[in-house]
């Protein structure tokens, strides 16, 4: 018998995989084209608006008036830049040891299930819920916007991503690891910190990568907290500019030069994200 | 306490059960477990799948306390101190009792902390010194030569069988007085499951060690005592050239001839 064919029912029962496989395959580059697609597009759109609205005078100079012949961004820039890096400062610490706690003490006990189940909630809330919420109990109460209440309310959406992320990865250590590690005589808190924490290391960074993304480009929860300031400050007890609220209230407006900076400002965004990700992949790289 | 101090064969006793029972929720995997392992010697376990050996092995170093749902009944004594005392500081004994696993697990760090971590963990070593450790302890696990020119890079890039023997120099390295092997060569190709034979004999000038292994040639090359467990019975023990020449019970017989089952 030739070597290239098998007898009649193996080989339609052989053909009808192929098929099947080349159907899956066909199915799977479609969905990959489709998404890359609209990507691809975003990416060219906000270069094309964007970078041409790109001017020094973005990075140094305070939002103007409507129909002004200068201005810039530097103030949305600023403000963005402290409030996304301080929410990201307090929600990486409390949402990683959230995590451990969840993946390393609290595995099959109430409390433990009773947290993931809370955090899910939180995981989907609408953003702007938790605006409102900080509204409430911070802005109303102080009877002042300000730069602080835009950090607690960024920092409630980075939380619940963190711990998400960082129990998925510490879940997927396997056990043996932390047998070989405990068989030394290594104590616990040393074992999560030394070996499991380590190995998850990429994984972690990944998910505190996703939260920061999504917060540099969170409009809601800012509106009733931050709110903005048409002014460049960087006092966090004042309200304060951020890229996002700029951007809302640029773009929709009927003025030229609003509308320049507001693409300017998607670019900004774009690019810092994308910056920030490529960076923190080269610097904590998994070198083990 | 446990006051038996002499084997039945005339050896310093290390390791003693009396009456051990081990449970895997409500599923009895250890029943009244009475054994003495001698100080010094290789000892190993062998028996079919399920029948309770390296669970024995995980009493020794109390890594079954890691799961809530096992427990152990009985006593175990270390040199004559009941190491399942619930007020003894699992760490110290772990540090007296050294594992190696099936599996190599290397830490996700190089291969030089590979080793130290655990000796950092007890000692507080000057540079020269703990290099001077990490070496002696790849050179007793024959890793040496083929890593001491990239000690930097992590344990992960290293082959199975080179990994499996990073695992050995890292239970070493911290010198423990009892070395638990659960089938540390189930993993390996012939070359280096010789190499690890040859470091078992080796170590046994310091250390007593514990084996457990499928492979019953490798019980009767590397093994002074033999224990041969069924089901979570201990049959038989006994020095292992008795244990497979001259076998007391119909059982032991049966399985080191293949005629099990």
């Amino acid at each position: 018998m030739n070597i290239g064919t098998l007898d009649a029912g193996r080989m339609a029962k052989h053909n009808r995989r192929k098929r099947t496989n080349a159907i899956a395959l066909a199915l799977s580059l479609a969905a990959m084209s489709f998404g890359l697609f609209w990507l691809a597009w975003i990416l060219f759109e906000t270069i094309r608006l964007g970078f041409g609205g790109l001017a020094l005078s973005v990075f140094t100079q305070s939002t103007p008036p409507p129909q002004a012949e200068t201005g810039g961004l530097a103030n949305a820039i600023v403000g963005s830049g402290i409030m996304v890096a301080m929410a990201t400062a307090i929600g990486t610490p409390v949402g990683v040891m959230a995590g451990v706690y969840l993946a390393e003490y609290g595995q099959r006990t109430v409390l433990g299930r009773l947290t993931q189940f809370i955090n899910d909630i939180l995981l989907s809330a609408p953003s702007i819920v938790i605006g409102l919420f900080i509204y409430s109990v911070i802005v109303a109460r102080f009877r002042t916007f300000s730069g602080w209440a835009g950090v607690l309310a960024l920092s409630l959406i980075v939380i619940p991503v963190v711990i998400r992320t960082t129990e998925n990865m510490l879940i997927l250590i396997p056990n043996s690891l932390r047998e070989a590690a405990y068989a030394l005589g290594t104590p616990k808190w040393k074992v999560i910190l030394s070996i499991t924490l380590k190995a998850a290391r990429a994984g972690v960074i990944t998910g505190v990568m996703l939260a920061l993304a999504r917060i540099a480009g969170e409009t809601a929860p800012l509106l009733f907290t931050a709110l903005s300031n048409q002014f460049f400050s960087t006092n966090l007890g004042e309200p304060m500019a951020s890229l996002p609220v700029t951007i809302f209230k640029f773009a929709m407006s009927p003025y030229e030069n609003w509308r320049d900076l507001a693409w300017a400002g998607v670019f900004i965004i774009t690019l810092g994200v994308l910056a920030l990700n490529i960076l923190a992949r080269v610097l904590f790289r998994n070198k083990h | 306490m446990d006051m038996r101090v002499e084997t039945p064969y005339g050896e310093r006793v290390k390791l003693a059960m009396r009456d051990l029972n081990f449970f895997y929720g409500s599923f009895h995997a250890l029943k009244h477990i009475d054994l003495v392992i001698p100080d010094r010697k290789v000892t190993a376990f062998i028996g079919p799948s399920g029948c309770g050996k390296s669970t024995l092995l995980r009493v020794f170093n109390r890594m079954f306390e890691l799961y809530p749902e096992q427990r152990a009944e009985g006593s175990v004594t270390l040199d004559g101190q009941d190491i399942l005392d619930r007020k003894l500081d699992v760490s110290l004994i772990r540090a007296k009792i050294g594992m190696v696993f099936q599996k190599p697990t290397p830490f996700p760090m190089s291969i030089y902390d590979n080793i130290a971590f655990g000796v950092r963990l007890f000692e507080t070593l000057p540079r020269v010194e703990m290099d001077e450790r990490v070496e002696w302890a790849l050179k007793k696990a024959a890793l040496w030569g083929e890593v001491k020119d990239k000690l930097g890079q992590s344990g992960a890039s290293l082959s199975g069988g080179q990994q499996q023997r990073l695992c050995i120099a890292r239970g070493i390295a911290i010198k423990p007085e009892v070395l638990l092997l659960d089938e540390p060569c189930s993993a390996l190709d012939p070359i280096s499951t010789g190499k690890i034979e040859e470091l078992i004999h080796e170590l046994k000038t310091d250390y007593t060690v514990v084996i457990v292994t499928h492979n019953m040639q490798q019980a009767a090359r590397v093994s002074d005592y033999t224990a041969y467990m069924y089901l979570g019975d201990l049959i038989e023990f006994g020095p292992t050239s008795e244990l497979f020449m001259k076998p007391k019970k119909k059982e032991t017989e049966d399985y080191i001839t293949g005629r099990f089952g």
